[in-house]
């Protein structure tokens, strides 16, 4: 996989909600349209910017040629959800620090 | 830090748990109270917050925004459906980005923990789609920062 060409893949919220369409199992380009209310052309322009970046693969199947995602954009949906957590975790480590403060404010109105 | 749990539960939730070593009562008012809002609810490193508005009661407007300070930042719009203080906010909340996303509710919930809190967020999205193009955007927001720490992970990983 060409991780230049994955991270600016990735950097399109079209194909991030295709990729997460795709996490849920292979689907047609007809298929993949209908939710986005996109035309097929333009689809398919996004699935062959994915499929390049090595996130997606395609088969023959008569005159469809279904989708599906490849291991590789699995784990990299996996980075995004550890990307959420950190995102969490950040703020509240910086609550933690919040929290002591309220505390030392309260001790010393008290005092 | 290994304290935060993040997991999907049933087709549309995401549930957060978290420990604080603070009571129920401080945990609630630093969810609610602008002024301490603005000092952790940030995201990543070298973003602020310069609109935080809501009111907090049934039916009261919340909007908030954030900026990265380079003209990049997105903001949130929502309504509060229940507060029942120290323990429980419901609340539910889109994006704009611009559109607006779907609506994800929000139930906050602040347990006793010993001398401190056990917080509950569960977060429920309209569908199994929705909550996928969720996790995978990793929430869309301050991704600039995310994608460059990312880069710098993977390109670390990879030399």
């Amino acid at each position: 996989m060409h991780l230049d060409s994955a991270f600016s893949a990735l950097g399109d919220p079209t194909r991030r909600a295709i990729l997460a369409r795709l996490a849920l199992g292979e689907a047609t380009v007809m298929e993949l349209a209908q939710p986005f209310a996109m035309s097929q052309p333009s689809i398919s322009r996004h699935l062959k910017v994915l499929e390049t970046a090595g996130l997606i693969s395609r088969r023959i199947d008569g005159s469809k040629r279904p989708c599906r995602i490849t291991p590789s954009a699995i784990t990299e949906i996996d980075q995004w959800l550890g990307m959420l957590r950190k995102a969490l975790a950040t703020n509240y480590d910086r609550l933690d620090g919040v929290l002591a403060a309220m505390n030392l404010e309260e001790r010393k109105e008290k005092s | 830090m290994t304290k935060l749990k993040l997991a999907t539960q049933g087709d549309t939730d995401i549930v957060v748990t978290r420990r604080f070593a603070a009571p129920p009562e401080a945990v609630y008012r630093a969810h609610l109270e602008p002024a301490l809002i603005q000092q952790w609810m940030l995201g990543p490193d070298g973003w602020t917050m310069p609109v935080c508005i809501n009111d907090a009661r049934p039916g009261g407007a919340i909007h908030y925004e954030w900026s990265n300070g380079e003209g990049g930042g997105f903001s949130i719009t929502g309504e509060f459906i229940a507060l029942e203080p120290p323990h429980r906010i419901v609340h539910v909340e889109r994006m704009h980005l611009p559109d607006p996303t779907p609506d994800n509710h929000v139930e906050t919930r602040f347990e006793p923990d010993g001398t401190g809190t056990l917080m509950t967020m569960r977060m429920t999205l309209p569908d199994t789609e929705t909550r996928a193009a969720m996790l995978a955007s990793g929430f869309d927001h301050g991704m600039e920062a995310g994608y460059v720490r990312l880069e710098a992970m993977i390109e670390a990983v990879t030399d």
